[in-house]
């Protein structure tokens, strides 16, 4: 790891360290506990019906001989939910409408998908749920189905919602389609741009539907008790946005309802949303016992979201020296049963990387009889970026420039402007371009059949609301809690950033995240927000209590509470003028708390503001074997510009593992449908996620160029880095072989297709 | 369906319990015996996170039925460390990050040590093979492989 | 729910008399790592589950008449642990070191990869090419059948009711003979095969191969034994005009479909470009011998 630090000034104590996590000895003994990890006394197994069927009316459906089957306690349809409004609630780039959310939880008048969750079975062992639900009759009328997004476009498709008019189109079309919405962006003049170029390509690209592919199922246990109370332990990216979905689809009152924070066995976005939280909860209130559910493998990969596939046209203008003049982007991206897809992200970070003085972008979300998509790490600008960074690379080569000097040449920084709006407000995408121009591999020449290539990628980063209190116990040691879901050791930064401001040793720091009900409001583990926005947090309930130690030591001295400090964990006189007296610990503090006020404790809480996007540049070697098609990676080097890295072992974790994910969504991952909708590869047999075998080891380089908006620089590391890694791997396949490859993913197949073709 | 009476030694202890034919010795662990340490990502042998050892043999529990156990000695997670002390394999997958979300941590353990009894001195390429069948979406693997070679150094005395 | 029995016998007899007198299905249980996954999605719903590894015959491996006899529940890892066995076939553990996973290994069984009869098993074209014979017991008796004439397509095999492999012969090495299995996935590990071969030469003293056994994989509704392939490479010296023959010839035997995990097209070129290779890899081991 090399790490490039801009603001050398500070120096800490904590932050920059990388300690055990307070979470991991519960991981490494196989204590922790995770969603399906829970049981209670009496509790009652579920299962799911799903839809075989990839678009149908549901005629009718019968229960009664389910209802019948001894140990059977309760079945569940959308019958039991309360119906919702049709609503798009929110900002547009992340609206929800619970009137789709209710269908995807379980259908109402159509099944949309293979998979779609069509009635739910409470029963008193597993193997007795599963036998119940063979025994639900639903008569279905079996529609023609629609799965590719340009088919979907297409004005004879199939239409999934008979009144589903485009939104963004003026004027209004008058016939439905399976296009949601339009969208677009626009600066400068496009015509004059290209015009002024001396090189312009246009290329058609398409992705393939990815699954976040999470090891854990998604899992949860419910109780509801006959007071209408209920609590929830749940795996999620969020337990607040687990209440709040769940409570709406229920028709409760969301303070009826106590989400705990089971441990996550992964999310990358996909769990963001809820699935299977609604019917455990609907059917514990019916039977009036508690009700576990957990999804099978299969049921994973057919009914919970994968991100979009997409299908795009970028042109791309450039002047012989590498100026970029002129940029457009049309992106197609399927949102599966719902509306829904992260077009908009799409379209918006797809040149956000470059300064471009004429660009347009336009997006279309488009449904079709696949699962509801979900966010999947830095949602849409991976599928975007494969597009414009693959004609990039064209463009450089025509030009004969390195492909990394081209991007250095248009980089944005501070005050750059962005084609959706507002300025960039911060450097550090062109110093990850020069952590890899100064990289001793990047120059190292190649053999036979191999090849390099670069890309780079972009994504906003997220800020939002946190909330964090402390309180300080009777020794001196800190309780920290947040309502943060830890997904990857964000615990353990909490700890580290507490520790640095509190002058304390991070093992006297004890770091949680508390359920709903015991802190205030927190948004998702998501977005890479959680080291930014709620490490505000932390670190202003840490100078709330510094306030109130300082005030504590005043009284204990006996002096005014100016002139005490707060000095590397310890009150101090400010001065010799305020008196003789020894610093006080925490504990010698906490001792005396009865006596200078009660307990010790503080809540903060932010809507943060002010976080720094991501940027990530990284080039890839591969070698092709040009007999079949196989691609191997030979060396993957990642520069990303965090900030500061909290836990730097965690933040090169990040990197790896997005990298690894890009491999993945490269060569191998997709969405195999049969003729009649249905998914052919619905496991980790036929969808294939990258082995430990078929890797190197990736380099991670930490670039930290520090946000000034954080007390300690931090800006969010886990999203960008999966961005760029499939342009980087098809632009080293064509270094390779001379081919390029414009379908994800560039699987052996296709790979050899391209080789042998003329 | 009536059951059949299965007695075991786990993780050194004798152990009964009773299941029906057709379940799996991971339902039997997780479900029955509440040892939730080993964990179902998959239920078809394709992601190792139910990796424990029968009679020594590193195999997946999804795949073994729970009367197969009859007579037989497993070992889990749940066993692996000495009460207070970790084992080396453990301390080394925290100490390098080798864990992101975890639930993956166990399988890998598992099936690291089962490695480690066989080949002391492995190379990185032979821990990348022998560990293939263990998924992981979080870390990459990087860090796993680094822990397991440390741990293996540790463990050779290097 | 009907009841599913499980039986331990003690014989080879008295598992054939168990699975012949079930009414309804009667499943060999030996690894259960595609039985496991067959009873799970429901393809499968036995009324008897038939535990064979206590079966004493079925789970040795040793020395017979110069030539190799080991038990169909012996599991993949045993067979790779076994060195003498390993060092006479290294072609046989090359494909029964791909067989899932390690995890997979440590308790699939060859016979099962046998008879669960997918076309990309990865054991079956190195055992073919072998020349290897199943030992079959069943009501009526025993029988030897070459482990070819088994799989029938996917998922079916010539074996009737009550009958179960107990275990396999490979013949005695001739001297300068070597075998290999090579196989094609998109992955290094963890996938079946999108096309397999397996080869097995034998050469003489000057370097000329006088016999040779060439058999597909996942390129037909079963492994082939494709005796043209095999020609191509008998009274040559395996040079580069033989493989290159031989490579045709797989080629031209391939009859593959389009499916998940690869095309027609694909899988027809592949077969040729890996015949030639596990050609190479048999012809050094051969070398060496």
């Amino acid at each position: 790891m090399l790490t490039n630090t801009k603001n050398t000034e500070q120096v800490f104590k904590s932050v920059g360290t990388s300690p055990i996590r307070p979470d991991g000895v519960p991981k490494v003994t196989g204590m922790a506990q995770y969603g399906a990890d829970y049981s209670l006394p009496g509790m009652l197994w579920a299962k799911i019906l799903r839809s075989p069927h990839a678009h149908a009316r549901i005629r009718s459906i019968n229960t009664s001989k389910a209802e019948a089957l001894p140990g059977v306690k309760a079945v569940l349809t959308s019958a039991d939910l309360p119906n919702q409004n049709f609503d798009y609630i929110g900002p547009e780039r992340v609206a929800v409408n619970y009137w789709h959310m209710t269908r995807n939880i379980l259908a109402r008048e159509k099944a949309l998908y293979e998979g779609h969750a069509i009635a739910a079975v409470a029963a008193t062992t597993a193997a007795i749920a599963a036998e119940a639900i063979a025994l639900i009759e639903v008569d279905y009328e079996v529609l023609p189905h629609v799965i590719d997004v340009d088919e979907a476009m297409h004005p004879d498709a199939p239409v999934l919602f008979e009144d589903m008019i485009t939104r963004g189109i003026e004027p209004a079309p008058t016939k439905p389609s399976n296009i949601t919405k339009r969208l677009e962006f626009k600066v400068g003049d496009l015509d004059a741009g290209f015009a002024a170029a001396d090189e312009i390509v246009e290329m058609s690209f398409k992705t393939a539907a990815v699954h976040q592919g999470y090891i854990e199922p998604h899992s949860c246990l419910a109780r509801y008790g006959a007071d209408g109370q209920c609590e929830l332990w749940s795996a999620s990216q969020g337990h607040f946005v687990v209440r709040a979905y769940t409570a709406k689809i229920l028709g409760m009152e969301i303070g009826n309802l106590v989400v705990h924070p089971a441990e996550i066995g992964g999310g990358f976005g996909g769990k963001t949303v809820v699935y299977v939280e609604p019917i455990a909860v609907a059917l514990s209130r019916k039977t009036g016992h508690p009700v576990k559910i957990m999804m099978s493998r299969e049921d994973v990969f057919k009914a919970t979201g994968p991100t979009s596939g997409g299908s795009m046209t970028v042109k791309i203008g450039v002047k012989k020296d590498g100026t970029l003049v002129a940029a457009d982007g049309v992106f197609k991206l399927q949102a599966g049963a719902f509306p829904g897809s992260p077009v908009m992200n799409a379209a918006m970070c797809a040149f956000a990387p470059y300064i471009i003085p004429n660009v347009r972008t336009v997006g279309f979300d488009v449904v079709s009889n696949r699962p509801k998509s979900a966010a999947y790490r830095a949602p849409g600008s991976p599928i975007s970026a494969f597009g414009v960074e693959s004609v990039l690379d064209i463009l450089a080569q025509k030009i004969g420039m390195d492909p990394l000097r081209l991007r250095l040449k248009n980089a944005v920084k501070a005050g750059s402007p962005t084609p959706y709006g507002p300025k960039h407000s911060h450097d550090g995408y062109a110093e990850t371009i020069q952590a890899l121009l100064d990289h001793p591999e990047y120059n190292k020449p190649l053999g036979k059949n191999q090849g390099r290539g670069v890309a780079s990628g972009f994504w906003f980063n997220g800020g939002g609301e946190s909330t964090a209190s402390i309180h300080i116990n009777e020794d001196g040691s800190v309780v920290l809690a947040t309502g943060s879901m830890d997904v990857g050791g964000s615990r353990a930064s909490m700890a580290l950033m507490a520790a640095e401001t509190l002058g304390v040793p991070y093992a006297s720091v004890r770091s949680t995240v508390a359920d709903t009900a015991s802190i205030g409001y927190n948004h998702v583990t998501g977005g890479s927000r959680v080291t930014y926005a709620t490490g505000l947090a932390v670190v202003e309930a840490c100078n709330k209590i510094i306030e109130q130690l300082r005030l504590r030591a005043s009284i204990m001295w006996d002096v005014d509470v100016k002139g005490v400090v707060w000095e590397d964990g310890f009150a101090k006189p400010a001065d010799k003028s305020v008196g003789e007296f020894e610093p006080l610990s925490l504990k010698a503090i906490a001792a005396k708390r009865a006596v200078t006020g009660g307990p010790i404790v503080t809540e903060a809480a932010v809507n943060a503001g002010g976080q720094a996007p991501g940027f990530s540049t990284q080039f890839c070697d591969v070698e092709v074997d040009p007999e079949t098609g196989g691609v191997k990676i030979l060396r993957f080097v990642a520069a990303q510009d965090v900030g500061r890295a909290i836990h730097p072992k965690y933040c090169e974790g990040q990197i790896h593992g997005g990298v690894v994910q890009g491999i993945g969504w490269a060569l191998n991952e997709e969405y195999i449908y049969d003729k009649l909708g249905r998914l052919s590869n619905a496991g980790f047999l036929d969808y294939r996620i990258p082995v430990a075998s078929d890797l190197p080891m990736i380099e991670a380089i930490l670039v930290e160029v520090p946000n000034p908006n954080h007390p300690y620089g931090v800006k969010g590391v886990g999203e960008a880095n999966i961005v760029p890694p499939m342009a980087a791997i098809a632009n080293a396949i064509q270094r390779a072989t001379g081919k390029r490859l414009t379908e994800l993913p560039m699987s052996p197949p296709k790979v050899l297709a391209a080789i042998d073709a003329v | 369906m009536s059951k059949h009476h299965i007695s075991t030694v786990i993780n050194g202890d004798p152990v009964e319990f009773l299941c029906a034919t057709n379940q799996s010795l991971l339902d039997v662990l997780r479900n029955d015996l509440n040892m939730t340490g080993t964990k179902e990502g998959c239920g078809t042998g394709d992601c190792g996170a139910c990796s424990v050892t029968l009679d020594g043999r590193l195999v997946c529990s999804c795949l073994v039925l729970g009367v197969e156990a009859q007579g037989k000695t497993i070992q889990t997670i749940e066993g692996m460390a000495n009460g207070e002390h970790l084992h080396v394999l453990q301390q080394k997958f925290l100490e390098h990050a080798a864990l992101q979300c975890g639930i993956c941590t166990p399988g890998f353990l598992v099936a690291a040590r089962s490695l480690l009894e066989r080949n002391p001195d492995p190379t990185e390429e032979e821990v990348r093979f022998w560990l293939a069948g263990n998924l992981c979406r979080c870390t990459g693997y990087n860090k796993i492989i680094e822990a397991v070679l440390d741990a293996a150094r540790e463990l050779r005395g290097a | 729910m009907s009841e599913m029995r499980f039986e331990q016998p003690k014989t080879a007899e008295a598992a054939a008399a168990l699975l012949a007198g079930t009414q309804g299905l009667g499943k060999v249980l030996s690894g259960g790592t595609d039985l496991m996954i067959h009873m799970r999605n429901g393809n499968v719903k036995p009324e008897l589950v038939l535990d064979v590894k206590g079966i004493a015959e079925m789970n040795t491996i040793a020395v017979e008449n110069g030539g190799y006899r080991f038990g169909a529940a012996v599991s993949c890892m045993q067979l790779l642990e076994n060195k003498a066995f390993a060092e006479t076939w290294p072609g046989v553990i090359d494909g029964a070191n791909l067989v899932g996973s390690v995890q997979v290994r440590g308790r699939a069984t060859v016979a099962g990869n046998l008879c669960n009869a997918s076309p990309a098993a990865d054991t079956v074209p190195a055992m073919i090419a072998a020349g290897a014979i199943a030992r079959v017991v069943g009501p009526n008796g025993r029988r030897e059948v070459p482990v070819e004439e088994i799989p029938v397509s996917p998922g079916k095999t010539s074996l009737t009711k009550g009958e179960f492999i107990v275990s396999f012969f490979l013949p005695k090495r001739a001297p300068h003979s070597g075998d290999a299995y090579l196989r094609f996935t998109p992955r290094t590990e963890m996938d079946i095969a999108v096309v397999g071969v397996g080869l097995n030469l034998t050469l003489d003293a000057n370097g000329i191969c006088t016999d040779a056994r060439v058999s597909l994989g996942a390129v037909a509704e079963r492994a082939l034994l494709v005796p043209e392939a095999a020609a191509a490479l008998i009274g040559t010296k395996v040079d580069e005009a033989a493989l290159n023959k031989l490579a045709a010839a797989a080629s031209a035997a391939a009859r593959p479909i389009d499916d998940k995990r690869g095309t027609k097209v694909f899988r027809i070129k592949l077969a040729g470009v890996l015949a030639r290779r596990a050609a190479e890899k048999a012809l050094s081991r051969a070398k060496g011998n």
